[in-house]
């Protein structure tokens, strides 16, 4: 009696699977036809961290506040200038401290309230006035990196604010002081974490109550399910489990509406599988295209986006590391000896470039006539015999298992780097680790090092945000202290008039060109890319990818 | 019966704890910590400092580690660092779409490999034989994540049959109620969430599939094998029942003991496959997830999962023991 009974389930389960199979595959057949397509899965490297950029510093939280969200200035759309967003004029006072933005009006929060002045004061006073967990480092990066400290601050290490005040004037006249010049106004204003939220949403879902433990942050509903903007984009739901974050068209929205109903993002962290997963039609766009998939993809006919190189990839000398380093002739024996061009010419994407100065030329302040070191062996060789360093043996850190923007392959460059190196009778002793956490750890920590590699993708179009990242005060990963130097960047950071600034910056990067503290390599494009019938994107040096211009190709 | 169940859950107190202690103390040891993955090439030694506090790191151990049993009593695995959400919400999150990819593993190694290496055993030195072994012989040879690209490479970025990434296609607006996506797809009658969350598991499941269906082929060929020349075999044909009859109630009844007790050890062994085919295939799992977590110094979530692992491996080992007794009834006189 069991067999047959048993026979017949076994036929019904397969009758029953191909019957799912089939239909499964006419669904997908569905897709492709019919009207105009009006939804984009794009693929993502990373979930993002939370939904609300007031505490996310990571690229793909990021990625969707600048759909959901409006900040007051923007950047120009694909460059780094400081364009109206939420403000459409904005201006210093005479002393440089306080600014006047002037708002946008007729703009509406996706929860359908005004946005207005007061709702401006309501972000900025919320920001400032953050308490207990808020206070972490980890939680507002952003806030401390542009504003340092808040209202009242919790511990020691914090320096005083820069902002001081928010005032609304009327509806749409805002004034933000601060408490001294700074150059990172207005345009770390053009920062994601600074979108302005709906005063309305904020209260409604608790938005400042990130609670738990300092060891166990948890935020609260608003910045995990209710991010609630001006953007061209309203968020949907977050599908964590699927790995997609949905966002849908905003109909209200102030300026051009968006052409796509309806944009997903869809979390795929292999490189290689996001290729892929474009191939096969899953996706269709997705970001951090590896170098080498620029050229065979655009043969296939996708649509590859390449954007300003607005990056630097450095040599670091770690002058603490061994006592010779110490020596400037030796470090200009190190930057004589590398041929940094061959190294772009052969192992960085196309459009890359050699640097000269530690930021790219298109920010104000790249100083054309600096000190420049061109490929010399004997020149290095004789320095370094002048040094008294002919038989130098020096550790190189380099990462494996990473692909930055301004470093495709780490191990090629190592390769390259520490070959031209030996050319000139440097021993070089290779130490390979892990990117995340021993080559972060190792290189940024100062421990035992003298040579690595690293770099730098700006955040917005400010020099300080380059150089003065790296040089401004004494750091374990270049180990030495230039007073003068560093002098020079607080004079920079807080000249009001922004043609004197430039000319500072001009001079820091002679400075530091005659200095040289390491070298700097490189500025290589980093490519986006999207489906065969994709148009409409334009991609940013600062990845601020409008994907509300979108569209498929009918 | 039950007081065996109820002394092998007992078990698992004193290896859990054992387990936490030497977990605690070997993650705290790694090189780098949470603050360095959290910051990336931004850090400054201020910031790591500042981050390492908040999360009490600088504590010592013994501190944390108390805080640790004391968050564990509460059945609390804490926060993950890097998502910033409660470990179980995580967990609980991705342990479906692991377990719907491990099952349908499951069902593919065993429904091919059972009646395969029974095949292989009858037809002992003929074509069939030869092929299921040679074959079984390749599919522990080659890597899972090999054959995950291969297959993704031909079935889904050149054929386009199946999809590439992912556990279902993210514009089907689907309900989730247990995040066993086949199964809210048929609790919500959403059929076509259903159909295409299977059909986002074959390929996935075929990769993982390849190594425990060659090792079932294997040793259900040799044990079928082996029961065929026992004298209750001849005995029983000499009786002259039917070879049916036979093969059933003699033959893969006896020879099913050691396949059992493979399959539960393979069934283990799947989470390690899972690990790198989640990745190939952009499937949410646990195993991706964990994957990450390493990289990250993601501590709660590493010490949550191992310990989840840990508790999942005696269950499976105690359903395997307990299917003994179903399978041949002497287990369970004694």
């Amino acid at each position: 009696m069991r067999a047959p009974r048993s026979k017949a389930a076994l036929a019904a389960v397969a009758a029953a699977a191909l019957a799912v199979a089939g239909c499964a595959e006419s669904d997908r057949g569905d897709d492709s036809g019919g009207s105009k397509k009006d939804t984009l899965v794009f693929g993502v490297a990373g979930d993002p961290k939370v939904l609300d950029p007031s505490f996310a510093s990571d690229g793909e939280s990021l990625r969707v506040a600048r759909q959901v969200f409006e900040t007051l200035v923007r950047p120009e759309e694909g460059g780094t200038k400081v364009s109206p967003g939420l403000a459409e004029t904005w201006t210093p006072d005479a002393t440089g401290t306080t600014w006047t933005f002037k708002l946008r009006s007729g703009v509406k929060f996706h929860d359908g309230t005004d946005f207005n002045a007061e709702a401006v004061c309501v972000n900025f006073n919320r920001w400032y006035n953050s308490k207990g967990l808020m206070q972490s480092p980890d939680v507002t990066a952003y806030w401390q990196d542009v504003m340092g400290g808040f209202a009242t601050n919790e511990s020691p290490d914090l320096p005083p604010s820069l902002f001081k005040s928010c005032t609304a004037k009327d509806a749409t006249t805002v004034d933000l002081a601060f408490t001294r010049v700074s150059s990172k106004i207005p345009a770390a204003l053009m920062l994601p974490s600074f979108s302005i939220h709906s005063p309305k949403a904020l209260e409604q879902y608790d938005a400042s109550n990130v609670s738990g433990s300092a060891e166990d942050i948890k935020y609260p509903p608003y910045a995990t399910e209710h991010p609630t903007g001006t953007g061209p984009f309203k968020f949907k739901s977050w599908d964590v489990a699927n790995k997609t974050l949905t966002l849908e068209r905003n109909e209200d929205y102030a300026g051009t509406k968006a052409k796509l109903k309806t944009l997903i993002f869809k979390t795929i962290s292999d490189e290689n599988a996001r290729k892929q997963a474009l191939r096969s039609g899953d996706i269709q766009g997705y970001d951090l295209v590896g170098p080498a998939d620029v050229e065979p993809l655009k043969g296939e006919g996708f649509n590859v986006l390449t954007r300003p190189a607005f990056n630097i990839l450095y040599l670091a000398i770690n002058q603490k590391g061994n006592p010779k380093l110490a020596d400037l002739k030796v470090r200009q024996a190190i930057a004589h000896a590398l041929n940094r061009q061959a190294l772009v010419d052969s192992k960085l994407p196309p459009g890359a470039k050699v640097a000269e100065n530690f930021f790219p030329d298109t920010v104000e302040g790249w100083n054309g006539n600096v000190t420049k070191y061109d490929y010399n062996p004997e020149k290095a060789k004789q320095l370094l015999a002048e040094a008294g360093a002919s038989n130098l043996t020096l550790r190189f850190h380099y990462p494996t298992e990473v692909t930055r923007p301004y470093m495709p392959n780490p191990k090629d460059i190592f390769e390259l780097l520490s070959a031209d190196l030996k050319a000139v009778g440097i021993n070089v002793q290779p130490i390979p680790l892990k990117w995340s956490p021993d080559y972060l750890n190792a290189t940024t920590s100062g421990a035992a090092h003298d040579l690595h590699f690293l770099g730098w993708t700006g955040d917005y179009g400010d020099g300080y945000n380059f150089i003065g990242t790296f040089f401004d005060r004494p750091k374990p990963e270049w180990g030495f202290s230039n007073p003068a130097l560093f002098e020079k960047f607080k004079k920079a950071d807080t000249t009001a008039d922004i043609a004197a600034r430039t000319e500072v910056y001009k001079e820091l990067n002679a400075d530091i060109m005659n200095f040289l503290p390491g070298v700097p390599i490189s500025h290589s494009p980093p490519a986006i890319v999207f489906g065969k019938d994709v148009t409409g994107v334009k991609a940013s040096p600062l990845t601020d990818e409008r994907y509300s211009t979108a569209e498929f190709k009918s | 019966m039950f007081r065996f169940i109820v002394r092998r859950l007992l078990q698992l107190i004193p290896t859990l704890f054992g387990l936490s202690i030497l977990l605690f103390i070997w993650l705290r040891r790694l090189p780098g910590g949470p603050e360095t993955a959290i910051l990336g090439e931004r850090g400054t030694p201020e910031m790591r400092a500042a981050i390492r506090r908040n999360l009490g790191l600088d504590e010592p151990i013994l501190v944390q580690y108390g805080r640790f049993i004391r968050r564990m009593v509460r059945l609390d695995l804490g926060t993950s660092i890097s998502t910033k959400r409660e470990v179980t919400t995580e967990f609980l999150q991705r342990f479906p779409g692991t377990v719907e990819l491990t099952v349908t593993a499951m069902i593919i190694a065993i429904g091919i490999g059972i009646p395969l290496g029974y095949l292989a055993a009858r037809r002992r030195g003929q074509l069939l034989d030869h092929l299921s072994v040679g074959g079984s012989l390749i599919g522990i040879c080659i890597p899972v994540f090999f054959l995950a690209y291969v297959l993704k490479a031909i079935f889904a970025e050149n054929l386009g049959w199946f999809p590439s990434s992912g556990r279902q296609d993210p514009t089907i607006d689907a309900t989730r109620i247990t995040n066993f996506f086949v199964l809210d797809g048929l609790l919500t009658r959403e059929w076509d969430a259903a159909a295409d969350a299977i059909w986002h598991l074959v390929l996935p499941g075929l990769a993982l599939a390849s190594i425990p269906l060659a090792i079932i082929v294997r040793i259900t060929r040799a044990s079928v094998l082996e029961v065929l020349g026992e004298d209750f075999v001849r005995t029983a044909e000499a009786k002259g029942l039917t070879e049916n009859v036979v093969r059933r109630r003699h033959v893969l009844r006896n020879a099913m003991l050691p396949v059992a007790t493979s399959i539960g050890l393979l069934a283990g062994g799947l989470l390690s496959g899972a690990v790198l085919t989640e990745t190939v295939f952009a499937f949410s799992g646990i195993g991706a997830f964990v994957a990450d977590s390493i990289s990250q110094r993601d501590y709660p979530v590493l010490m949550g999962f191992i310990l989840i692992i840990a508790v999942v491996y005696v269950l499976v080992n105690l359903i395997v023991d307990l299917s003994y007794s179903l399978i041949d009834p002497r287990v369970r006189v004694r």
